[in-house]
C-alpha cells in the first residue's frame, strides 16, 4: 500500500528520477476472453510483421506475462510512439478445472491449466504498478458491470494509470457500445474487432491521446 | 440451503486491509454468503481476487463477487461533500458488498440498480434470489 501510494505521488508529481524513458509499457487488461492476445497479435503484425501471443476461445489461454519490447507505431503525422506491449492474463474471481473438461480437455491437462491460470492472474494484478498505460479491453457482447471489470478500472484509478477501454468484438450483433461507454462514463471508450481490424485506426489515434 | 452472513462495517473498519481480506474469505470458505455493509477499497478487492487465486483448490473454486454502490453522478454537491466527509471520518460504508462461493453462487448480476444472484443446486442452475435496492 505505501509502495503504490509513494508511485502514485511521484505520477501526480510528474517526477522521475531516472530520467525520461526511452519507452514505456502499455498494458492490456481485463477479463478472459475478451480479446487481449487477439489485439496484442493485431498489433504485433501490424507494425512488427509477426504475432505475439496463442489465441483460443477456451478461457485462460494467456496464463503467463507476455511482452514485445520495442514496439514503434507511427500516427499520420509521422509522429512515433514506442513502447513495450504486456499481454497478461484475464483476471477472474474463480477457476474451476471442470468448466475445462466441458470443452473437451483430460482431466489432467485441465487441472493444470487451471493451477496455471491461478498463477496467470496473481501475476496480472502484481505487474499493475509496472504500467505506465493500460488498456482495459472488454468483450462488447457481454455485461460490463462484472466487478472484475470495475476493479480492474479502480486499481488503474488508484494508481493514477491512464487508462483506454477498447470495447472489442464490435463486428458481432450482440456488441453494444453505448452500454459499455454508459458503464464507464469517464473513460474515453474505442469500439473495435481486433479479430478483423475495424476501426484499428481510430485505436492507434486513441493510444497516441492517452500517452500524450 | 443457502446461508447468508451479514458483515457490519464496524466489524471491519479497524482491520489492517490483510486481516479484512482474510475475515472475508474464511467467512466464504465456510459456504456462506457474505452481505457486508460498505465496501473494500480498490486495492482491497485486487488483493481479495489475489489471495482467492491462491487458495483455489479442486474444494475451494473461487468466488463470485459484486458491490452495490450509490450512483455519485446521480448526487448533488451536498451529498457528495457530505458522502466524502463520512468516508475519510468513519471509511467507506456506502453501499453494499456481496461476496459468494463459486461453488454455490452461479454468478451475480448488478445492472446497476438491480442485484440479481444466481444460485447452483446440485449442479443444476436456479434463480435463487433478487434483490432490488
Amino acid at each position: 500500500m505505501v509502495k503504490s501510494f509513494l508511485i502514485s505521488l511521484l505520477k501526480k508529481l510528474n517526477f522521475n528520477p531516472f530520467g525520461r524513458k526511452s519507452h514505456v509499457k502499455l498494458g492490456l487488461y481485463g477479463p478472459p476472453n475478451g480479446g487481449k492476445s487477439t489485439l496484442a497479435n493485431r498489433i504485433c503484425m501490424d507494425w512488427l510483421g509477426e504475432e505475439m501471443s496463442s489465441v483460443s476461445h477456451i478461457a485462460h489461454e494467456t496464463r503467463e506475462i507476455k511482452i514485445k519490447e520495442k514496439v514503434s507505431i507511427k500516427n499520420k503525422k509521422g509522429k512515433e510512439l514506442t513502447f513495450s506491449l504486456v499481454d497478461t492474463p484475464g483476471i477472474s474471481t474463480k477457476i474451476d478445472y471442470e468448466d475445462f473438461l466441458k470443452k473437451g480437455m483430460k482431466k489432467v491437462e485441465a487441472k493444470k491449466r487451471a493451477k496455471e491460470a491461478t498463477k496467470g492472474v496473481i501475476d496480472s494484478i502484481k505487474w499493475l504498478d509496472d504500467m505506465d498505460f493500460v488498456v482495459v479491453i472488454l468483450d462488447a457482447t457481454k455485461d460490463p458491470y462484472s466487478q472484475v471489470n470495475i476493479t480492474i478500472i479502480g486499481n488503474l484509478q488508484a494508481r493514477n494509470i491512464p487508462v483506454l477501454i477498447a470495447a472489442n468484438k464490435v463486428d458481432l450483433k450482440k456488441s453494444s457500445m453505448d452500454v459499455i461507454k454508459a458503464a464507464f462514463p469517464q473513460y474515453n471508450v474505442v469500439g473495435i474487432s481486433a479479430k478483423y481490424g475495424k476501426n484499428i485506426e481510430e485505436f492507434y489515434d486513441e493510444l497516441f491521446r492517452l500517452t500524450k | 440451503m443457502v446461508t447468508f452472513k451479514f458483515i457490519p462495517f464496524y466489524e471491519i473498519e479497524n482491520l489492517s486491509s490483510a486481516k479484512r481480506v482474510n475475515k472475508l474469505l474464511k467467512v466464504v470458505k465456510e459456504d456462506k454468503i457474505v452481505i457486508m455493509e460498505g465496501r473494500l477499497r480498490s486495492q482491497e478487492e485486487a488483493d481479495l481476487i489475489e489471495i482467492t487465486m491462491e487458495e483455489i483448490s479442486p474444494k475451494f473454486k473461487g468466488i463470485e463477487l459484486s458491490v452495490i454502490y450509490p450512483e455519485k453522478s446521480q448526487q448533488n454537491t451536498l451529498q457528495k461533500v457530505k458522502g466524502a466527509f463520512a468516508t475519510v471520518l468513519l471509511g467507506d460504508r456506502q453501499g453494499l458488498t456481496i461476496i459468494g462461493p463459486a461453488s454455490i453462487v452461479k454468478k451475480i448480476e448488478n445492472n446497476p440498480d438491480q442485484i440479481e444472484l444466481f444460485t447452483k443446486d446440485n449442479g443444476n442452475r436456479n434463480r435463487k434470489k433478487n434483490k432490488k435496492r
